[in-house]
């Protein structure tokens, strides 16, 4: 096995052009638990933990850009007011070891379903920055995804960024798990209202091969809403939209839950949240994330 | 050749407090700046690393293992299999049923088939990959009420799938009553999650035997069942206890033991084994499952007048302990109350689900649950207060047990009740943590109710069933540097419990002297017997005091020569007479003399059951905790959070109070896991979540506060009036969950651990 | 390949190191300082925990080669030569060790509380211990040793 260790990212990204099958590692969190199981054996490891840009985040037309490998420990403390979804996600994954070193570009690397960064990426409209030799290119978020574990990148290429629109509206991200700390999602569910677009973005995690949208729901909702005069929403609107966003769901049963459970918890989840943020909406401020 | 890097250590012996005292412990110090060598942090000159090949399948026969390729493989030194074991290849605590390496076939999914030795864990890995077994899979079996009855099934031993069938008939066994209810209770497979893995170095010896530096929980019976394996004499087979990181019973059956020493032999160099987490859950034992029908009848009034009870144990592949999980389970199976009619049966069987064994609560867990929450079905069909039902039913000493034994120790279990149910209940949260789903934001009160849970129970204390329960001292006193110092030699496990302070405590107490230092244990002393069963100060602090007692009349008979006045007690570095005058300062008395005594302690008697009635005077003392246990539980994502936790429990004498509460808190912090979130989950005896990130234990954002109630009602039968502490919490903790989260929603919540699947009815 | 590390303040290097090799491994079998423990591998447990450039980082999780350069404090480092370091001698205080394989990783985890916060509520401090586990104490005198050093720092400062 080899050991890259680029030092920008012209060079990181000229390594993987050259050696297709090198594996990146950022924070190393999903990697390395491979390595020590022996579940993957990669030729190479390419190190990003030396890339400055990676690990940098700032504002470039309009959105906060988040470098692949910062970690969401930096997310919570530095982003919670302008993405409070994502603050709020990230402040679920793992334990603080894992937060301060897990990232969001690591997240969507591995690409898991159960991804806690995925359903609020979703809801928030998120574009992927993805660069290779050949160029740079961005990726809605939505399309990112492309199976278990899997996505469009190409084998030269890394996730140089993510770029989300600050917040506009309320926005909330929750997460079922069998235990009270540090466990991955049984489901989880991100949403975002977007008064400047009369929207409401949604991401479900955990519930299908791929995180996902719940687009029927998202249209239910945008009908409902009187974003002009918001109203207190009835119960039948919110117990709708929770049905809707429990059918954008096609779970398995596994270890962690039943498919059966993971439609009812979701159909709860999407109820309350939008109700959280429906009220903070009617109240007229926005909660930053704790 | 020498010890390994870092062994043995030297604890603290300049601690002081005798008994009744919390004093430090002697290796806390060591433990605190990382210097504590766990048997997985051992290192020896020259060492190659064993690994072991698992069978992937529950039942399989093998035709072939080809090693060839392995053995080629640049870095390896030694491929062995079965036909390498050179003595015996079967060992077992009960029944010599398990082989050190398959032979013919395989009876659970990570049986050791194979052994390698490399330069490093992960050439080791990947040869392992090139050993070529020929397997023949075979339908498993995995339902143990099946095997208990269904003749048609495989046999997977000479004798059938029923490892023991147990009896206990008591009073009318067709007695009736005005209140019935009945449940059939489930218990998942537990994992005793210790945090340090199983770990040994084996370091050939030059007189052809071997020196073994390893984590276990018993000494002796390890080396007895090695030495077999290995096919020398014990005494060429030597053991000496490394830093264990708890054991919980999951340390009592051998894993890497006779593996390494087998590599070591055969290679004539030290070889260091050390399982990682996954290797963990296919290397040791795991709690029983089990199945359990359960009837109780009760006056109008709330007495009860019978329990009919029959409960499965699945053991799986090898016996291990189910022998002794079926006389728990069945003689513990109507718990602490007085139950005049009687008819219990239980079966442990064999099947091909992963071995079960030694877990704290041995036997105890699975019927507790069961009655408990029989008692809680009880209490609501008579319209009484469930801890009224528990107190009016309480036994008491000079009760008699469903075995037929009688009671002759403090039992104060109405009491231990009435305590929790008067200890001042939490404020409704406030803390957006602190709701159930914890920091995942799931709800802001929505769907939360609250629910209070009573859990009582009784665990037998030490061996039982006639077994000779003992363990040794060795005690040298002698003047060193000035000071009289006492070294206490004992072969006990140190596993977490905190038995080197008791030692110490003791010896401090009974000698007077402020110097105790520890002699590493090992196997050149007397056996201790198990650190499990709740055993060790009793027996071993039983043990290390009739070793003082020893030395000091023999400190006694030196002061009636040398000043001929009648000395009855050492206190303070003196020697001192009934009345209370000094004869002599010790180490004045002492000299230059080295007095050593080497004593054992045995327990009282006990009996084997009638095999047919299940009547006997079996068990030698019981322990007795309650718990109640409030939760939040949000009603519509199936979440629980636990609120608080309380318990009251009976130690009989608290040799040192702190390391007592130090056992009630994680003891019940494990009955906790059982409630609500731990499982080994087995599909075809296969199993699915062999990792801490799906076998979950609780985090310190799952354990609530506990407040602890400790009552000191000497056992006149014990020493110091001891009562066994570790087990009895563990076992409360979970129906007292149970319980609760019962009382919050109103289910009926049939098996353990509850998950949110049957909290929504999903 | 050969890694670089400053560990407790000392430059240190192993050479043949695996290139799929853990930070704790190296620690532990290369460099000697067995201090970190290795319940999981898997980062779950927080037994490896030490200091990364100044942040707690599960070491199991961390390529050895992601180190180089770096600098590493682990439990070995907390105490002034025999003079322990306030978290340590909370935790004996308490009575907050039992088998003690918890105990590095928890030692650095509140250590850097400490540092970070120093009046954390009761919340907060599980919050931030949530990822190192202990099977045998029930984290009661834990919470309880973790009162004590901020009390104690708090008094000294
Ligand atoms: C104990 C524990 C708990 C966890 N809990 C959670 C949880 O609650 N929620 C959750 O979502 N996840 C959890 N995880 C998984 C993991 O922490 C996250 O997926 C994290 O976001 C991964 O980030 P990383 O930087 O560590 O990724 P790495 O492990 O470094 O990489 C992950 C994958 O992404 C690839 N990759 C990384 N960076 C790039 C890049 N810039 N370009 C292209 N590919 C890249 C890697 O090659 C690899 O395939 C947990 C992991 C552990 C060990
Ligand atoms: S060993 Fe690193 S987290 Fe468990
Ligand atoms: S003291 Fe044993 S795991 Fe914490």
């Amino acid at each position: 096995m080899d050991f890259f260790r680029p030092d920008s990212l012209a060079e990181a990204l000229a390594a993987k052009a050259e050696h297709a099958d090198a594996v990146p590692i950022a924070g190393g969190t999903d990697v390395m638990v491979e390595l020590n199981f022996d579940h993957r054996r990669p030729a190479a490891l390419l190190d990003l933990g030396r890339i400055v840009e990676l690990h940098e985040h700032g504002r470039q037309d309009g959105k906060v850009r988040i470098g692949a490998a910062v970690p969401y420990a930096r997310i919570i403390d530095e982003l919670g007011r302008e993405l409070p979804g994502l603050a709020m996600a990230a402040r679920t994954v793992g334990s603080p070891q894992i937060r301060n070193r897990g990232s969001v570009g690591g997240n969507l690397g591995a690409a898991s379903p159960a991804g806690d960064s995925h359903p609020a990426l979703l809801a928030a409209n998120a574009e992927v920055e993805i660069a290779s030799i050949r160029g740079t290119r961005m990726v809605p978020v939505k399309d990112f995804y492309t199976g278990v574990k899997r996505n469009v990148l190409a084998p030269d290429e890394l996730i140089t960024a993510v770029h989300i629109a600050p917040a506009t509206g309320a926005q909330q991200f929750s997460k079922v798990g069998t235990r009270n700390a540090m466990v991955i999602a049984v489901c989880a569910f991100g949403l975002a209202l977007h008064p400047d677009q009369k929207r409401v973005g949604t991401g479900l995690g955990s519930a299908a091969p791929t995180p996902r949208p719940a687009t029927k729901a998202e249209e239910f909702i945008a009908t409902e809403l009187d974003w002009e005069s918001p109203k207190p929403l009835a119960d039948s609107v919110l117990r709708r939209f929770g049905a809707l966003v429990a059918e954008a769901a096609s779970p398995i049963d596994d270890v962690r839950g039943s498919a059966a459970y993971r439609r009812h918890a979701l159909a709860v989840l999407a109820r309350r949240t939008l109700g959280w943020a429906w009220s903070e909406h009617l109240g007229g401020g926005r909660r930053a994330c704790a | 050749m020498s010890a390994p890097a870092r062994s043995p250590q030297v604890l603290d012996d300049k601690i002081s407090g005798g008994i009744g005292a919390s004093p430090q412990r002697p290796d806390g110090t060591l433990k605190v700046r990382g210097e504590f060598a766990y048997a997985s942090d051992l290192w020896h000159e020259n060492m190659v690393w064993g690994a072991t090949l698992r069978s992937p399948h529950p039942h399989a026969g093998i035709r072939s293992i080809g090693i060839a390729k392995a053995l080629a493989y640049p870095g390896v030194h030694a491929v062995l299999t079965h036909a390498d074991v050179p003595g015996e290849n079967a060992y077992g605590l009960k029944h010599q049923d398990t082989p050190v390496l398959a032979e013919d076939r395989v009876r659970y999914q990570g049986e050791p088939v194979a052994l390698v030795a490399a330069d490093h864990p992960e050439i080791a890995r990947q040869a392992l990959k090139l050993i070529e077994v020929d397997y023949e899979v075979w339908e498993p079996v995995t339902d143990m009420e099946r095997a208990a009855h269904d003749e048609t099934l495989p046999r997977l031993h000479e004798n059938g799938n029923v490892v023991r069938h147990q009896r206990i008939v008591k009073g009318d066994p067709d007695a009736r009553a005005d209140v019935v209810v009945s449940g059939v209770y489930e218990l998942g497979m537990q994992d005793q999650a210790f945090l340090g893995p199983e770990a040994g170095l084996a370091v050939p010896a030059e007189d052809g035997g071997v020196d073994l530096y390893l984590a276990t929980q018993w000494l002796h019976v390890d080396q007895k069942q090695t030495a077999h394996a290995l096919g020398l004499p014990v005494e060429k087979v030597r053991l000496t206890l490394s830093g264990v990181g708890g054991a919980f019973g999951g340390r009592e059956d051998l894993s890497m033991q006779v593996h390494s020493c087998m590599l070591a032999l055969h290679l004539g160099r030290p070889v260091k084994m050390s399982y990682n987490r996954e290797e963990s859950f296919f290397g040791h034992v795991h709690r029983h499952p089990a199945r359990m029908y359960y009837e109780h009848g009760a006056t109008k009034d709330g007495d009860l007048v019978y329990v009919k009870a029959r409960m499965y144990f699945d053991g799986g592949a090898y016996a291990s302990k189910t022998p002794v999980v079926v006389g728990n389970g069945t003689t513990l199976s109507v718990g602490p109350y007085n139950v005049p009619n009687a008819h219990i049966e239980g079966w442990g069987v064999y099947s091909n689900n992963p071995t079960c064994g030694a877990m704290r609560g041995l036997g105890a867990v699975q019927p507790t649950y069961a009655y408990e929450s029989q008692m809680d079905k009880l209490a609501t069909a008579l319209g009484m207060d469930p801890a009224e039902l528990r107190i009016r039913n309480a036994m008491s000493e000079g009760s008699t047990t469903v075995t037929g034994q009688v009671v002759d120790f403090p039992a104060p279990v109405a009491e231990l009740v009435r305590r929790v149910r008067d200890m001042p209940l939490p404020p409704p949260n406030t803390d957006e943590l602190g709701f159930p789903g914890g920091a995942a934001n799931t709800t802001h009160g929505e769907g939360v109710v609250r629910g209070i849970g009573y859990g009582v129970t009784i665990k037998n204390i030490a061996y039982a069933e006639g077994l000779d329960d003992y363990s040794t001292a060795r005690v040298r006193l002698q003047v060193i540097g000035g000071e009289p110092t006492a070294l206490v030699h004992t072969a006990a496990a140190e596993v977490g419990q905190g038995l080197v302070t008791v030692q110490q405590q003791i010896a401090r107490s009974e000698l007077g002297v402020e110097r105790i230092t520890l002699h590493t244990s090992d196997t050149s002393v007397g056996d201790a017997g198990s650190s499990s069963a709740s055993r060790q100060t009793y027996l071993t602090g039983g043990a290390v005091r009739n070793a003082c007692l020893a030395v000091a009349e023999r400190v006694y008979a030196l002061a009636a020569e040398r000043f001929g006045v009648e000395a009855t007690n050492l206190s303070g570095g003196k020697v001192v007479a009934a009345d209370g005058a000094v004869v002599a300062d010790l180490a004045e008395l002492l000299g230059e003399d080295v007095i050593e005594e080497t004593r054992e302690y045995h327990h009282r008697k006990t009996y084997p059951l009638d095999p047919e009635t299940g009547q006997g005077n079996a068990h030698v003392q019981y322990g007795f905790s309650a718990h109640r246990a409030v939760v939040d539980v949000d009603t519509e994502l199936g979440l629980v959070k636990v609120v608080q936790l309380d318990c009251a429990q009976d130690v009989g004498k608290a040799i040192n109070p702190d390391a007592v509460l130090g056992q009630i808190h994680g003891g019940s912090a494990q009955g906790l896991g059982l409630a609500v979130m731990e499982e080994i989950q087995v599909t075809d005896g296969v199993v699915r979540n062999p990792s801490f990130t799906d076998y979950l234990i609780p985090t310190i954002l799952d354990m609530p506060p506990m407040r602890v109630d400790i009552l000191e009602r000497p056992d006149p039968h014990a020493p110091y009036g001891v009562r066994g502490v570790g087990e009895p919490p563990t076992i409360s903790a979970t129906p007292a969950v149970a319980n609760a989260i019962r009382a919050a929603t109103g289910l009926e919540l049939p098996r353990v651990p509850i998950k949110p699947e049957h909290l929504t009815g999903t | 390949m050969r890694v670089n590390v400053t560990v407790n303040g000392k430059q240190r290097t192993a050479d043949d190191v695996w290139p799929g090799e853990s930070l704790l491994y190296v620690l532990r079998e290369r460099l000697g300082l067995a201090g970190s423990k290795n319940a999981c591998e898997q980062g779950e447990c927080g037994s490896c925990t030490v200091y990364l450039d100044g942040v707690p980082a599960c070491s199991c999780l961390v390529a050895a080669g992601q180190a180089e350069g770096g600098d590493v404090r682990t439990v070995e480092g907390l105490a002034d030569g025999d003079r322990l370091d306030s978290v340590q001698q909370s935790f004996l205080d308490t009575g907050a060790v039992q088998c003690g394989f918890c105990t590095p990783g928890l030692l650095v985890a509140a250590h850097d509380l400490i540092e970070r916060n120093p009046a954390p509520s009761d919340p907060q401090i599980r919050e931030a211990l949530a990822g190192n586990l202990c099977r045998c104490t029930g984290y009661e005198k834990i919470m309880d040793a973790v009162r004590l050093a901020v009390e104690r720092k708090q008094a000294t400062t």
